[in-house]
């Protein structure tokens, strides 16, 4: 080929000392949505990394600004829309908060259990993806996925016979839930939860006894606990980092406060220990189920049924901030309502978001392969992320 | 016969053989996968989806071939027949009975051990020629690990030789007539062992598949073929697996030794080999995957020096059960 | 600590700040105590913990800036507050004290256009580069036209 002939070349560029920029683009295998990452690489070393997010933006706080009270619930499970329970119950405290609203005892309870149920189906989607990260969709890790998949789908359908959805739910109204329990619910929910029970414990031991994997998630991705603390991240990354922080127990809010829960808390810091948070949750709220299902109330499900108008629901002037405990941490609505039947100005505090602010700290020193393992111990969804 | 004419048919016969054992091994793959995964693998096309490795080599054929405007053309174009030819060759030693192969050299698994590893050369070509750092990547962990891993490959397929006292593959199939060589007292087991750990690293299975590990590389030095070449990087891994595995029941398992009259030998081999396959699949579907220093850690500081020592062991014992008899 | 000891010791350091709360503590201050005052509470309430940084448009009043911040030992929680008045928009930046000041002042650059003095890398965060318009400000309407996605 003559020198003529030779096409324009892209140049891999590198700079001194032997350095690689590569993109884990948005669109990636296990970006966990739409991500980018941008890293600076020595061989196989990280040495600087750059996250660019906003590619899921949509700007709910806009939106929550033209929406009533009543629409707007339907749309928050849309942040979260891993865990869509626990995306709407901050909206819908938030909004009973300023303008309080008695919620009956029946839809507390209600809401603890789906609450706890989306829980378990949202850490069974973070198992399920994280060993799909670590161990390639064709290979070891997709096996992980599909067992926690077909266990999550068990979840799906009992959410679907409850409210006709099943990812994106619009069950949390101000004033209680919008839907009860149909007939036989609650028989197939205890089944469930046994079933889930025995499948948890096949998946520690498989995953624990595995050398590979403890290789992949020992000491990898230590976060400190003053760093943890600085940035703000929260949920199973606090906790696997020593702080004891629950929101269902620090501040209970619903109705948490009549159950009986243990918080786990590590303090290593590493994938491991975030691991080991999330698994002993999954058995805690297995456990906040079964009690729940045991003392369920009878009553109306809403202060506030039959909704004539969209705009019915007005919220007289003031401000909360409400803040739950979701799987991935605290989520948490800060509502500003002006006496109208759309707030003023609502923030939503999504725990992915702090979560991942924590990544550009933590991954430098790592080798590429730990960034994906990193992240998937992170679980971020960026739905929460961008908002 | 004119004389000229056998060494044309075998090999012709021998490539087209194992082209159509290898698409219907990606099939085995799969199925094994699915019953793994609860689930049930291709079911639609064809009874129970035997149709389905010929419907994905259609596909392969009629799918446009895309050259990314900066690859280095010559390169790219090169490599996947780099590739493939080396894991065509090494069934070109393999007796598939008493008499029955290509070429029985004398020096028959060197030939194997030595063409098999150049495969790292298409790989290489692969990924360079791609300009794409995903595919650089890739390919610089390839180099690395199959060269690690090839090491202790050779040892471990020695320690057979030693056992038998040839290269010659024919040989060393005749001399398991009494004893598999899996089944002598702790040698042949430890051997067998380092041999399959060392051939799913070698050939870049899981959980040592890092170069081609989706979740972080997509699809690694794969990652800018389509259509045709790809189906024919594709159809050299598999060759590669295969051919590692008729080796793996060669050296160890017997070759065409087995229960019944002398004809059903073939079928006895092939059995063994899709024992051995399968063993290798079964691990790929289970486990995550290391990561690079971690799986360069394990080669150089456990399985070579394992291997290592393992064939001075058999040495010794070959020398003095040579010396007790005589 | 109890909220009540809080309260105490930031009226006795901070006369110009009204406070009102328990939980959370809500202190409104005036933007040159921003600062100072977020360096009291890592330093002697114990408030290590930051939970959000975001801002409120006010129309004529002008741009309020909002943070949380939290004891998680004590369960201490400060809603700390500071107008910073019409036609201002830059704020002292809390990103030298916690790091996760970082995004969440990003954000808040992106959407209201404050600029926070001392940011190391102020740039927007969840929109585009070349995006004209800060839209969470009233002024914003929800339907601006904007150039179509690439």
């Amino acid at each position: 080929m003559s020198p003529a002939a030779t096409p324009a070349r892209v140049e891999l560029d590198y700079a001194g000392s032997e350095r690689l920029t590569m993109n884990m683009g948005p669109q990636h295998p296990s970006a966990h949505g739409v991500f980018r990452a941008v890293l600076t690489l020595e061989g196989e070393t990280v040495i600087d990394v750059e996250a660019v997010i906003g590619y899921l933006h949509r700007c709910h706080e806009k939106l929550a600004e033209t929406l009533t009270y009543a629409q707007y619930p339907s749309i928050a499970s849309k942040t979260d829309y891993v865990a869509a329970m626990t995306s709407e119950f901050a909206y819908v405290r938030a909004a009973e908060t300023i303008g309080k609203i008695e919620v009956p005892k029946r839809a507390e309870y209600l809401r603890v259990l789906v609450s706890e149920l989306q829980r378990v189906a949202s850490h069974l989607l973070w198992l399920g993806t994280w060993c799909m990260d670590m161990g390639g969709a064709l290979g070891g890790g997709a096996t992980i996925f599909l067992y926690t998949i077909r266990e999550r789908e068990l979840i799906l359908d009992l959410f679907e016979s409850l409210v006709g959805a099943r990812l994106l739910y619009g069950f949390f109204q101000v004033g209680g839930v919008r839907y009860d329990l149909p007939d036989g619910w609650a028989t197939a929910c205890r089944e469930t939860v046994d079933v889930l029970e025995g499948r948890i414990s096949e998946y520690e031991r498989m995953l624990e006894d595995n050398p590979f994997f403890m290789a992949r998630a020992e000491g990898v991705g230590v976060i400190s606990r003053e760093l943890a603390e600085e940035v703000g991240i929260s949920g199973p990354l606090l906790r696997g980092s020593g702080v004891a922080y629950d929101l269902r127990r620090a501040d209970p809010y619903s109705a948490y406060a009549d159950f009986d829960f243990r918080v786990p808390v590590e303090s290593s810091g590493d994938c491991l220990a975030r691991y080991r948070v999330r698994m002993v949750e999954f058995r805690e709220s297995l456990k906040i189920v079964r009690q729940v299902l045991d003392t369920l109330p009878e009553g109306p499900v809403s202060s506030r049924p039959g909704l004539k108008s969209v705009a019915q629901t007005r919220i007289p002037q003031g401000e909360a901030y409400a803040r739950i405990e979701g799987p991935r941490g605290e989520v948490g609505c800060y509502l500003i309502a002006d006496g109208k039947a759309k707030p003023y100005r609502m923030k939503w505090r999504g725990a992915s978001f702090s979560n991942l602010a924590v990544l550009p700290h933590i991954i430098p020193g790592h080798k590429v392969s730990d960034v994906v393992a990193i992240m998937g111990s992170v679980d971020p969804v960026f739905g929460e992320v961008d908002r | 016969m004119p004389e000229w004419l056998l060494p044309v048919i075998a090999p012709f016969i021998v490539l087209n053989a194992i082209i159509g054992i290898v698409t219907y091994v990606t099939l085995l793959e799969r199925k094994f996968a699915a019953r793994m995964q609860s689930r049930i693998g291709p079911y639609r096309v064809g009874p129970h989806g035997l149709l389905q490795p010929i419907a994905d080599a259609v596909k392969l054929m009629m799918k446009e071939d895309i050259v990314p405007d900066a690859a280095d053309r010559p390169v790219y174009n090169l490599a996947p027949i780099v590739f493939l030819a080396p894991c065509m060759f090494i069934f070109a030693t393999i007796p598939f009975a008493p008499g029955l192969g290509v070429a029985d050299l004398n020096i028959g698994i060197l030939f194997f051990l030595a063409i098999s590893a150049m495969e790292i050369v298409g790989l290489f070509m692969a990924g360079w020629g791609s300009n794409n750092k995903y595919a650089l990547l890739s390919a610089m962990r390839a180099v690395n690990q199959v060269i690690s891993y090839d090491l202790p490959f050779i040892f471990s397929a020695l320690t057979p030789v030693l056992l038998a006292g040839s290269l010659r593959l024919s040989d060393i199939a005749a001399a398991q007539d009494g004893l598999w060589f899996v089944f002598y007292p702790v040698i042949g087991q430890l051997a067998f062992i380092f041999f399959i750990v060392s051939t799913v690293a070698a050939e870049n299975r899981a959980p040592f598949d890092i170069l081609e590990a989706e979740s972080e590389l997509v699809a690694g030095f794969r990652v800018e073929y389509s259509g045709m070449k790809f189906a024919l990087i594709q159809l050299g891994e598999y060759a590669h697996i295969l051919g590692a595995s008729f080796l793996g029941a060669l050296l160890f398992l017997g070759a065409w030794s087995g229960p019944g009259p002398e004809w059903l030998g073939p079928a006895w081999f092939l059995l063994k080999a899709m024992f051995i396959f399968l063993l290798v699949t079964w691990v790929r579907w289970s486990f995550v995957r290391i990561r690079v220093d971690q799986i360069l850690a394990l080669s150089w500081k456990a399985l070579l020096p394992m291997t290592l020592l393992l064939l001075i062991a058999t040495a010794f014992v070959v020398v003095w059960r040579h010396s007790g008899v005589a | 600590m109890t909220p009540e000891q809080a309260s105490t010791r930031i009226s006795e350091r901070f006369g110009t700040a009204q406070i009102d709360g328990e939980s959370p503590i809500v202190v409104t201050l005036p933007p040159d105590a921003w600062f100072p005052f977020a360096q009291f509470a890592k330093d002697e309430l114990g408030c290590r913990y930051f939970s959000f940084l975001t801002a409120v448009d006010w129309k004529d009043l002008g741009l309020e800036v909002v943070v949380k911040i939290d004891n998680v030992d004590n369960n201490l929680s400060l809603l700390v507050k500071t107008r910073l008045g019409p036609d201002v928009s830059s704020c002292p930046s809390l990103t030298p004290l916690y790091r996760g000041a970082n995004w969440m002042e990003r954000e808040a650059y992106d959407m209201f256009g404050i600029t926070f003095e001392g940011h190391p890398d102020l740039r927007r965060i969840l929109l585009t580069d070349d995006w004209e318009g800060h839209p969470l400000l009233k002024s914003y309407a929800v339907d601006t036209p904007h150039p179509p996605y690439r």
